[in-house]
């Protein structure tokens, strides 16, 4: 049932992404680009997501369980630290590089073009790099 | 200036309210934030049954453009960037979703809706580093 409810999830977040434009970078700089010609759409997005999670995230906060039994699992870090800095600083850059973050570049995978997969495997590396650095030097 | 021709409130709104209601049932069902990059990346160090749910979601989000192009056409996408440049992004955007501990789902839609100080500075950080970084390319007409 977990995995069931996973992939669909998954499936919506998908669908989701596709019809709010995301998956097209061009879309994406073109909200990044606010000097120059911008769209607007992705705040959009933001505010559609964030105004109905934000239900679901007050009624999880209440509870420790799911209604199917999973233990709900929040982040309980609270600090804004260098890492956090960083690393979003690091993310940001590689966004506004190419127009893909981590979703619309899986939800784009099985489509025609080249790029997402290319894109996907480098940053599944890059995570795996992570890992390796965290091995490496744990305090960092 | 506003890109009038571009903007797609409707489309926009009606899409991020169904990844709003996506990460509201991974929430309230399998207790999990739905953060792309955190499902993706907890895959590598993820063992027995967290590997399920992992590869479960993935493979929704893999499927959609196959199930949304069966009903309608995928919307056409423009993509600027070089091979060079792809793989650039892919390993930046890798190692900073998670040495950050999450990208534009984690800490732009699931963290703010949960009102988390370190999500919303993250996402703060993210887009100002984006737009710096597509300023600097214009510039450098990358």
């Amino acid at each position: 049932m977990i995995l069931i409810s996973a992939f669909m999830s998954g499936l919506i977040f998908g669908i989701g992404l596709i019809l709010s434009g995301m998956t097209d970078p061009a879309k994406v700089i073109g909200f990044l680009d606010v000097t120059g010609s911008w769209d607007p759409s992705l705040a959009f997005v933001m505010l559609g997501a964030i105004a109905v999670a934000y239900f679901a995230f007050r009624i999880a906060t209440r509870q420790s369980k799911t209604i199917l039994g999973e233990t709900i699992a929040l982040p309980a870090k609270k600090e804004i630290d260098t890492r956090l800095i960083v690393g979003s600083i690091t993310f940001g850059i590689g966004w506004g590089l190419a127009g893909y973050c981590p979703g619309p570049a899986i939800a784009s995978i099985a489509t025609n073009a080249s790029e997402p997969i290319l894109f996907s495997a480098a940053m599944l590396a890059g995570m795996a790099i992570y890992e390796v650095l965290q091995k490496l030097m744990p305090s960092s | 200036m506003i890109n009038w021709a571009e903007f797609t409130p409707l489309n926009s709104l009606l899409g991020g309210m169904l990844i709003g209601l996506a990460a509201s049932m991974l929430i309230l069902l399998n207790g999990r934030i739905a953060g792309i990059s955190g499902i993706l990346g907890g895959l590598l160090t993820a063992k027995g049954n967290d590997t399920n749910w992992r590869l479960a979601f993935l493979s929704g989000l893999i499927v959609a453009p196959l199930l949304y192009g069966a009903v309608h056409a995928l919307p056409a996408v423009t993509i600027n960037a070089g091979n060079t440049t792809i793989i650039i992004a892919g390993l930046l955007v890798g190692i900073g979703t998670r040495y950050g501990s999450g990208c534009t789902s984690g800490h732009g839609v699931c963290g703010i809706a949960r009102l988390s100080p370190r999500s919303i500075a993250a996402t703060c950080i993210f887009i100002l580093a984006g737009v710096v970084t597509v300023f600097l390319a214009r510039q450098l007409d990358w």
